[in-house]
């Protein structure tokens, strides 16, 4: 199945913020979304969603336009994860997670014993089963990254969405969420995220769509598109590249 | 902290049932425990009991239903506030945050400036409640913008202002002599008229307005994240908000309607009931209706025990939560658990 947008405008009731935007993403694939602040980013991720109607164009799942799909039926097929958040209440982990069932449940019903086995599953999966009763206000900013990763994936989703997901995390966990996006994919999920650091997308992404004031600057295999003219380019600013001789890894510098 | 269920329920109802013994034993005409159970069990076994007419009198015609009114408003208000601090993602939200109060408040004080019967009053209250809160609902809708709930809160704030300046021009237009000390006492709440035929219109809306909620409990939990993050979720939270917006209106329109305007209660107790069993809405709801039915209790039996007046309730809830509150903001820090 394909997640796509044609032709999209993108924006609010008062103001347009892109236009022009053509985005795909296939099952078993990672998209990074690039660009300067305010260029759009997050706006193209809120309606990719289906939470912020297309000023033009559509959105499809598949053959499906997006805005026939009920909020519950998107649920099931998409997941996105958030920036992570203090929440307002001390829920437990566990809690958090079972939250990613919702879909899968009518308005009045309460978790299944089958509802608790995806939950734990997915704590499991990510590692993270000892957190399970801890409050989610009392964990690391890192754990709670994988706590939202865990709830997506508890949607059971053919596609997962994340907003920044490694913002304000330590370098050590930055790389665990990288590796668990990779791994998503390897699992047969579309994963579309954005990031502030082009090295994330080389690192976690198969493709690369960097984007400029509301607009598509280039789109591509990562090797391609990420290059030091490119990336200067899209945030008009001096970028140092440096390789590791000996294994051929090659990194950004803000210049 | 992650504490059980169960113990944190327990303690509930220990409160509950101290608070029900408290209220029936004590007071001008004391009650001992023996003559209670007897009264109480053979009124459930429908014969006439062995104490003397008195006590039974004092026990079934006068504490009874006011014990009874004591635990629906306490488990009503408290309900109806641990539904809007999660809506409303603030734990510092109390149910009349939408205007139920102010517009129960409007309705009850102009009954009394036109002389009507207490009937034709509490109706005005309970309308007045309802039609507020839908008021808000609407002109927040229509305002929309980025921030739904936001906007409905500031609406709440500025309504229930105007509601405020309503309430106050027909004190200042009411008899000082013969109505203005029924305003007052009911703008403060009091369940000392609280009788058998309250109850029947209490119970109603309070029991289906927390049946919806009880229902409603794990969705809830989702409903207290971010607006959008809801609905990624898969929950159109536009009707599920109506949905428990007017739940709680209902439970908290019928609650004023009885007792008049009891402040505190629906911000303290859901604080401690989530003090006891954490943030869960599955536990947590039970738990605040329980807890608010026993505290209310104690609040009551004070009121009427403390001194040789009935002290309104909600003088007493403020004088009670003031102190509360502060130690909570002190001990809870930057998080809500």
């Amino acid at each position: 199945m394909i997640l796509s947008g044609r032709a999209l405008s993108i924006g609010y009731p008062d103001r347009v913020v892109g236009r022009d935007l053509d985005v795909a993403l296939e099952q078993g694939e990672v998209l990074a979304l690039l660009g300067p602040n305010g260029c759009g980013k997050t706006t193209l991720l809120r309606t990719l969603l289906g939470l912020l109607p297309p000023k033009a164009g559509e959105v499809h799942l598949g053959d499906a336009a997006l805005t026939a799909l009920s909020l519950r039926d998107r649920a099931r097929r998409i997941a996105y994860v958030p920036q992570s958040h203090v929440a307002t209440f001390a829920f437990p982990v566990e809690t958090v997670v079972l939250m990613g069932r919702t879909a899968h449940s009518g308005l009045f019903s309460r978790p299944s014993a089958h509802d608790r086995m995806v939950a734990a599953a997915s704590l499991e999966r990510f590692g993270i089963a000892a957190l399970a009763q801890r409050p989610y206000t009392m964990i690391s900013g890192g754990e709670r990254q994988l706590v939202l990763l865990a709830r997506a994936l508890a949607q059971e989703p053919q596609f997962v969405v994340l907003d920044e997901p490694t913002a304000s995390l330590d370098f050590g966990n930055q790389g665990k969420v990288m590796r668990e996006i990779r791994t998503l994919a390897a699992s047969g999920h579309g994963v579309l995220f954005t990031t502030h650091d082009p090295n994330h997308a080389r690192r976690a992404a198969d493709r690369a769509f960097l984007m400029r004031a509301g607009e598509r600057l280039a789109v591509g295999p990562v090797a391609e598109v990420l290059t030091r003219e490119r990336l200067e380019d899209l945030y008009r600013a001096p970028i140092d590249v440096v390789a590791d001789a000996a294994t051929g890894v090659s990194a950004f510098l803000p210049g | 902290m992650p504490r059980s269920f169960a113990t944190g329920l327990l303690i509930a109802i220990a409160v509950l049932v101290a608070g029900l013994l408290f209220a029936f034993m004590v007071g001008r005409y004391p009650v001992d425990i023996g003559d209670l159970f007897t009264v109480l069990a053979a009124k459930i076994a429908g014969q006439s009991a062995s104490v003397s007419p008195a006590a039974e009198s004092v026990i079934l015609q006068v504490r009874g239903p006011r014990v009874l009114a004591a635990v629906l408003v306490g488990g009503a208000l408290a309900v109806a506030g641990t539904a809007f601090q999660g809506l409303f993602r603030n734990p510092l939200v109390s149910p009349d945050i939408l205007g139920a109060s102010s517009g129960a408040a409007l309705g009850a004080v102009l009954g009394i400036y036109f002389s009507l019967g207490i009937l034709a009053i509490q109706t005005l209250a309970f309308a007045g409640g309802l039609f507020a809160v839908a008021a808000v609902y609407l002109i927040g809708s229509a305002v929309g913008g980025r921030d739904p709930i936001l906007v409905l809160v500031l609406t709440g704030v500025v309504i229930g202002a105007l509601l405020g300046a309503g309430v106050g021009l027909v004190k200042y237009l009411a008899d000082p002599y013969n109505q203005l000390p029924a305003m007052t006492f009911w703008l403060l709440g009091s369940l000392a008229a609280a009788s058998p035929a309250d109850l029947v219109p209490l119970f109603g809306p309070v029991a289906l307005g927390t049946a919806v909620l009880v229902a409603m409990r794990w969705r809830m939990n989702v409903m207290s994240l971010p607006d959008e993050e809801a609905r990624a979720l898969g929950i159109s939270t536009i009707p599920v908000r109506i949905a428990i917006v007017a739940a709680a209106t209902l439970t908290t329109s019928a609650s004023v309607a009885t007792a008049g305007i009891i402040g505190w209660v629906g911000l303290v107790v859901p604080h401690l009931a989530r003090s006891l069993v954490g943030p869960d809405f599955a536990r947590l709801l039970p738990t605040a209706a329980i807890l608010g039915g026993g505290f209310l209790l104690f609040i009551d039996t004070l009121a009427r025990t403390l001194a040789p007046v009935e002290i309104p309730l909600g003088i007493l809830t403020a004088v009670v939560g003031t102190p509360f509150f502060i130690w909570l903001l002190t001990s809870m820090q930057r998080t809500w658990s």
